[in-house]
């Protein structure tokens, strides 16, 4: 049981200054653009709302944020199941369970300009390895450059490749730490396999599983680095996601106002739709 | 083997598959790559890599990189592991509240902070030092760092720390002694999700940086953008990249499965 | 209800079985007949809870045969055998209520619905857990949800034999004997064989009729619990039942008659067979008693435990212990003090490499 200590304070407290200086600061500058307007030499006006509205208003901005939820919907939709499907195919036990682990944890180590390369190379009509055999072996036109749809196909088919390996491993744990006597009991009982996964193995790994869905939500909601490596953003502007847009606008137009407003509402939609995520994942603990 | 064996099977194929094709494409020279289709390298070359080595705006991108994750998982770790004990022991005002917003800041989208870190490590006056890069990435691997060491401290029973204050062991002692030793698989995890995260991440790396610090990735893109697409150089640059990767998990492969949970299984 | 076979049973956890210690199970015979209670005794690593999984089928044994009332069973998986097991820890369906719960395994086979209510209302009625039918079984504590696991087991109409496999592990104490009353009048309700694991002896003892105690993959002895404890046939058994367990002493054999340093001791009857090997006297403390003649020792220590006194002995290095009745009075000796024990005469046995080595004397012989 915890016990009541103010003083802990203390040992709180040089994660507070480094974590504030990192978040305060720059949110209190990201606030205060996305307020004002400026024309350069350090001169400000105030704006009000006027940013926020012209962002919430525009057609731009909620063509990113769709092409986003689109994205995010796909991820979690395929790399979900699947790797939940990969976790339970894995051995439990053996010679082969570290090397599994192993091969599978290697892509999200790589730094994710690399795999925005490396699928870039992969991809390439002519040269690349996929490109090559989908374009001269089995005859279909695939290039990504051109084309929209091959854009999305490869962009989403990169995620999966780079992180369904996060939910394979974290719902493996959860799968190892369900004790044998809960399958002998299955066994005894008659449960088909489809009732040990959904009353035995589902209810155990739901922990685990809300974690993994909660990381993947995040983290591709924000994703930037990937797919800019890989499609620019194109063709045209029909792989830009939020991230990829918001830089455009701050780092590459230097529109302080709108991209200070932009940055507030989409850091708000992050944190909105992850409560939501996790309030309704964890409703049944709360009982 | 029995037969559902061939899903991890197919899976782990379709992992290696773009890597393969990354590794082979850094043995070509650029000449074979541009000139058509090949699925091995034709005339094997490692002109790419001698390059690398031998050309320090190259190398000093790794280097560049390894120090600033170093410091940034040295810096992570070691602040975060007060910080979870008094989570996982104490209450104290405003506690949730605390732990809730440091979890925020790991969903903050990166993008978000490029533009206000740019100029607030200006003002600072540690843009382009490794030291900034490493501080930036804090922002994300701090609030990890504590989640994930929070969850392992509380399978370590209270009793452990009332035993050694009762044989007389002062905090630090016990602390150093006694407590992280017994969480060590977390400070394993803690450390591999920070080195992981600070090793793969680009857009704040490059933000920060302009020519002193510069990293790897930062060195990679240069060369994509550039006139005269050099693939191979390109590929093995990528190659190269993957291998303190490769590295990191062989050593903590016996802990991923477990530690992979963070405690919280 | 089945008669139950174990023949020429042996069982190795490693493929290539080399040597005795490979295997966990070294040779079982036993027979056991329908409806009876038993219990499986011994210590950890002795093999009982192989031998448990063996009979259920969640093991296929290296070598040997079950036979359920004559017929072979031993490759049969667990849910054709009608058999019904009992874990440690008490493994439930979280997600379902207390009614899906015990109805699960009806539902599997494809029982109408009004068997199904039918047999769960029974069996809730019978483990008194009716009230909470329509909670979801997460809820509950550990004892009511051992029971729903037991009441799983019991909901087969066709339940030949049900296994518990230390099944009390995670109940508090005070509610263990509670349970315990339950099983027994389980037992008595439901008429199937039950076959009771344990390592703690007076679960064993209060549960079964016959208990079959195990030692390192080898069964030791099976009798009724009085029998186990008056007649131990191995000094394992004497050792590891009773509270404190059976006193061994170190002997030589001399023309017939047993010798303890000097001191010869009276044993109950004539010595089996050739008596060659380790001997040993073994004698319950219950049949020690403080005398003015006996065998010399030295009291050690003495403890109360309420309604009797256990006195510790030392003679010629061999500890001795004795149980009197009652608690400690003032005529008690005290540490330190010397005392002459008395063994109680048709109590004292012969033990050889540890089996029972001595028969009592038939009246016969004791009028010569």
């Amino acid at each position: 049981m915890k016990t009541e200590n103010q003083k802990a304070w203390f040992f709180v407290l040089p994660v507070l200054v480094l974590v504030a200086f990192n978040a305060l600061i720059p949110m209190m500058t990201v606030v205060n653009y996305s307020v004002q307007e400026t024309f350069g030499d350090n001169v400000f006006f105030w704006q009000g709302l006027d940013w926020f509205e012209q962002i919430l208003r525009s057609d731009r901005f909620h063509a990113a944020l769709g092409r986003q939820f689109l994205f995010t919907f796909l991820i979690l939709i395929i790399e979900v199941p699947l790797g939940i499907i990969i976790a339970l195919s894995m051995p439990r036990k053996g010679f082969w369970v570290p090397v599994c682990l192993v091969t599978m944890a290697l892509p999200m180590l790589i730094p994710w300009n690399v795999v925005g390369a490396m699928w870039n190379i992969f991809t390439l009509p002519d040269i690349g390895l996929l490109g090559y055999f989908l374009n001269h072996v089995l005859g279909i036109t695939y290039d990504m450059t051109q084309n929209p749809l091959a854009a999305w196909v490869t962009i989403v088919t990169m995620d999966v490749w780079h992180w369904t390996s996060l939910v394979v491993l974290l719902s493996y744990a959860g799968l190892v730490s369900i004790p044998d006597a809960y399958y002998q009991a299955a066994k005894i009982d008659g449960a088909s396999n489809w009732a040990v996964f959904r009353f035995i193995q589902l209810p155990k790994m739901k922990t685990v599983l809300t974690i993994a869905i909660l990381l993947r939500f995040m983290d591709s909601f924000n994703i930037y680095t990937e797919p800019f490596v890989l499609t620019g953003g194109g063709p045209g502007n029909s792989t830009t996601l939020l991230s990829i847009d918001l830089v455009k606008i701050a780092l590459g137009q230097f529109d302080l106002g709108p991209a200070a407003a932009m940055s507030l509402i989409y850091f708000a939609i992050t944190l909105l739709v992850s409560w939501l995520f996790y309030t309704l994942m964890t409703k049944d603990d709360l009982n | 083997m029995q037969k559902r064996s061939i899903i991890p099977i197919v899976y782990i194929l379709f992992l290696m598959l773009p890597i393969y094709w990354l590794v082979a494409m850094s043995f070509k020279t650029t000449n074979e790559i541009l000139s058509g289709f090949s699925l091995f390298p034709q005339t094997f070359t490692l002109e790419n890599y001698v390059t690398i080595f031998t050309d320090p705006s190259w190398y000093w991108g790794y280097i560049n990189s390894i120090i600033y994750v170093s410091i940034n998982t040295v810096i992570s770790v070691a602040v975060a592991l007060p910080a979870a004990y008094a989570f996982s022991r104490y209450r104290f005002l405003g506690d949730k509240q605390l732990f809730f917003w440091l979890l925020t800041n790991r969903m903050a989208p990166a993008a978000v902070f490029a533009l206000p870190f740019f100029q607030l490590y200006s003002a600072v006056g540690i843009f382009d030092t490794h030291l900034a890069v490493a501080l930036a990435h804090c922002l994300f691997n701090i609030p990890l760092a504590v989640w994930i060491l929070e969850g392992f401290m509380g399978g370590i029973p209270k009793e452990l720390d009332e035993t050694a204050y009762v044989d007389g062991y002062s905090f630090p002692r016990f602390f150093g002694t006694i407590f992280i030793p017994s969480i060590k698989a977390g400070v394993g995890v803690a450390a591999f999700f920070c080195f992981m995260f600070s090793w793969v991440e680009l857009l704040l790396a490059k933000t920060l940086t302009a020519v002193a610090a510069k990293p790897i990735a930062a060195t990679m893109t240069k060369t994509a953008s550039s006139a005269g697409y050099e693939l191979g150089l390109l590929a093995a640059a990528g190659t190269l990249t993957i291998i303190p990767g490769a590295i990191v998990i062989w050593f903590v492969r016996n802990y991923i499965a477990k530690g992979f949970a963070m405690g919280r299984v | 209800m089945a008669k139950i076979t174990l023949s020429k049973l042996r069982h190795s956890y490693y493929p290539n079985p080399k040597s005795p210690s490979d295997y966990a199970l070294k040779e079982v015979d036993l027979d056991w007949s329908d409806g009876g209670a038993y219990a499986l005794l011994g210590p950890s690593g002795c093999g009982k809870s192989t031998l448990l999984n063996i009979i259920s089928g969640l093991l296929v044994p290296s070598e040997g045969q079950i036979l359920f009332d004559g017929q072979d069973v031993t490759a049969l998986p667990p849910d054709q055998r009608n058999i019904a097991q009992v874990f440690q820890f008490p493994v439930i369906y979280d997600t379902m209520t207390v009614y899906d719960n015990l109805a699960f395994p009806l539902c599997n086979r494809g029982r109408d619905e009004d068997t199904v209510r039918r047999r769960v209302m029974d069996i809730a009625e019978m483990l008194e857990v009716t009230e909470m039918l329509d909670q979801k079984a997460a809820g509950l504590s550990p004892d009511n949800k051992q029971k729903i696991s037991m009441g799983r087991g019991l909901v087969r109409e066709d339940v030949n034999v049900v296994m518990f496999d230390e099944p009390l592990t995670v109940i508090d104490p005070h509610l263990k004997w509670k349970l315990r009353s339950k099983l027994k009048e389980l037992h008595q309700r439901v008429k199937a064989t039950m076959i009771y694991v344990t390592h703690d002896q007076t679960e064993a003892l209060t549960f079964a009729d016959q208990v079959v105690v195990m030692q390192q993959g080898e069964v030791v002895q099976i009798g009724t619990p009085v029998e186990l404890f008056e007649r131990p046939a191995h000094t394992f058994v004497g050792h590891f039942i009773g509270s404190p367990g059976m006193n061994i002493l170190p002997c030589q054999l001399q023309a017939g008659t047993a010798r303890f340093g000097d001191h010869t001791i009276a044993l109950e009857g004539p010595i089996r067979g050739e008596a060659t090997g380790e001997t040993q006297i073994g004698i319950r403390p219950e049949f020690v008693s403080l005398s003015d003649s006996g065998l010399p020792a030295t009291v050690t220590k003495v403890s109360d435990v309420g309604r009797h006194t256990v006195v510790e002995c030392n003679a010629n290095g061999t500890r001795i212990n004795a149980v009197l009745e009652g608690a400690a009075q003032h005529n008690t000796p005290e540490k330190g003090v010397d005392v002459h024990l008395d063994f109680r005469r048709d109590q004292t046995r012969l033990y050889v490499d540890g089996w029972l080595a001595t028969d009592p004397q038939t009246s016969t012989e004791a009028a010569r």
